[in-house]
């Protein structure tokens, strides 16, 4: 009855195809189909966040849809935001400002900031606070994830500027 | 987890849709954004045989002023109803509703249509539109209907929907003259569903009489209720401080909540009480132009 299905998802920038039973997760199509671990599974019930990923430039927690509804679509998982071997400044602010301890939640946290920076260049903390709040973290407190934002936010448009 | 196994249809069209829907009606769900769907399916509380994708069917997530009225797609999403100027300006509750609904991920996916179908009891849509007395455009391959939001909801997670019907419009008649509102909310956590919630939508003319007045409940009862008692009380009334507080008793009254996690029914029929008047105090401060943030208490 619930036959395998052809889709094509461009992941990252590069195309790739699968064959799917159409009530399997994106998130599952990511890390068993493509090997694509950097996308975590925490809560697995739409609550912590971890598996957050960008669909066509919108964050979705990709436990809480199929790889048939991205058939078609552009997906960005973490492992795509670095670029030429050099990390993306919010994983350079990450780093710096200390904004991980155990790193379960950092992909998702990563996630959702970028989804925050790409609409809002100037995010206020209690945006910020706001932008994440579907992302949970049991180590870091957030603090050091709010200041990791908002460093990377000065970074970036530093980098604009000079431009 | 994974849901049970389902086949999958995505419709290239409405009339597609309509027909996949007819064709399988009862064994059949349909997918918009997936929010509340999934979840359940993943619990296996629901365990469709058929799944119809209509995610992506386009023409039904427009924000439009039409005819005295504001017609909103059924796959408007929760993040541009927040964000739209116009829902802002003409009906600020919506906004206020829309950007308090899960967190960001779900508010980019889920969509107006499907969580009022969905009809979860604490679900922030419900009393929204029960206070704007908004209609539902239905369609199925039999022909059209519109439904109004008082007859909409009739148990948890059941809606007067027939099997082969799908909402495709939410229809909010326009504010008249110096109308606005307010929704507001409890929540024990980020991201919770609301502990009790009350969306309020009122006109008050030059003498501070009331003129309209709508008022919805939700999360404190089996469906989204709509305070038709407080609503009486304050019809044609100036807003004293007697009126006001008779009114919260009615809609404490009309509420039917039970004791569970989110807290005890006694404590529920006081968020009655303080989010209607605080709902109101906003609704009046809009009145007067003043910017005044809501959705969260």
């Amino acid at each position: 009855m619930s036959s395998l299905r052809s889709i094509r998802v461009r992941v990252n920038g590069i195309e790739r195809e699968g064959q799917v039973e159409p009530r399997l997760l994106l998130v599952d199509f990511l890390r068993e189909h493509l090997g694509l671990t950097g996308t975590h599974i925490g809560c697995d019930t739409t609550s912590c966040g971890a598996c957050t990923v960008l669909m066509d430039g919108r964050s979705l927690k990709s436990c809480t849809a199929f790889a048939v509804q991205a058939d078609g679509r552009e997906i960005t998982t973490v492992e795509g935001v670095a670029a030429d071997g050099q990390l993306h400044p919010l994983q350079e602010a990450f780093r710096e400002q200390h904004a991980l301890q155990c790193g379960y939640c950092t992909p998702g946290m990563v996630m959702s900031a970028l989804y925050l920076l790409s609409r809002n260049p100037n995010p206020t903390e209690s945006q910020i606070r706001r932008a994440i709040a579907g992302n949970l973290c049991r180590c870091t407190g957030y603090l050091n994830i709010i200041a990791a934002v908002k460093a990377a936010a000065l970074k970036l448009n530093t980098r604009r500027a000079a431009i | 987890m994974f849901p049970a196994r389902f086949d999958y249809f995505r419709p290239q069209t409405l009339e597609e849709a309509l027909g996949l829907l007819q064709e399988h009606q009862g064994e059949a769900k349909v997918l918009a954004g997936g929010m509340s769907l999934i979840p359940l399916m993943k619990l296996r509380v629901a365990k469709p045989a058929r799944l119809i994708d209509i995610g992506r069917l386009s023409g039904l997530d427009g924000i439009e002023a039409r005819d005295g009225e504001l017609a909103i797609g059924a796959l408007a999403r929760h993040a541009p109803l927040e964000e739209s100027p116009l829902v802002r300006e003409a009906v600020p509750l919506m906004a206020d509703a829309a950007g308090v609904i899960g967190d960001t991920q779900v508010r980019n996916w889920g969509t107006i249509g499907g969580a009022l179908a969905e009809a979860d009891p604490a679900g922030d849509w419900g009393p929204v539109v029960l206070a704007l007395n908004a209609r539902l455009r239905c369609l199925s391959a039999r022909g059209e209907r519109f439904i109004a939001a008082r007859e909409f909801f009739r148990d948890a997670y059941a809606t007067a929907l027939a099997s082969d019907e799908l909402v495709t419009q939410v229809l909010v008649p326009g504010p008249g003259p110096g109308a606005t509102g307010a929704y507001l909310k409890l929540e024990r956590k980020a991201g919770d569903f609301a502990i009790a919630g009350v969306a309020v939508q009122l006109a008050v003319d030059e003498q501070g009489v009331c003129r309209e007045i709508g008022i919805g409940l939700g999360a404190v009862g089996l469906t989204p209720i709509k305070a038709v008692q407080a609503e009486a009380i304050l019809r044609g009334q100036r807003l004293s401080e007697a009126t006001l507080a008779d009114a919260a008793e009615a809609a404490a009254r009309e509420a039917e909540p039970v004791s569970d996690i989110r807290g005890s029914a006694a404590f529920k029929r006081d968020l009655v009480r303080a989010l209607l008047r605080r709902a109101i105090e906003i609704a009046l401060r809009r009145s007067r132009g003043e910017q005044v943030e809501a959705g969260h208490v």
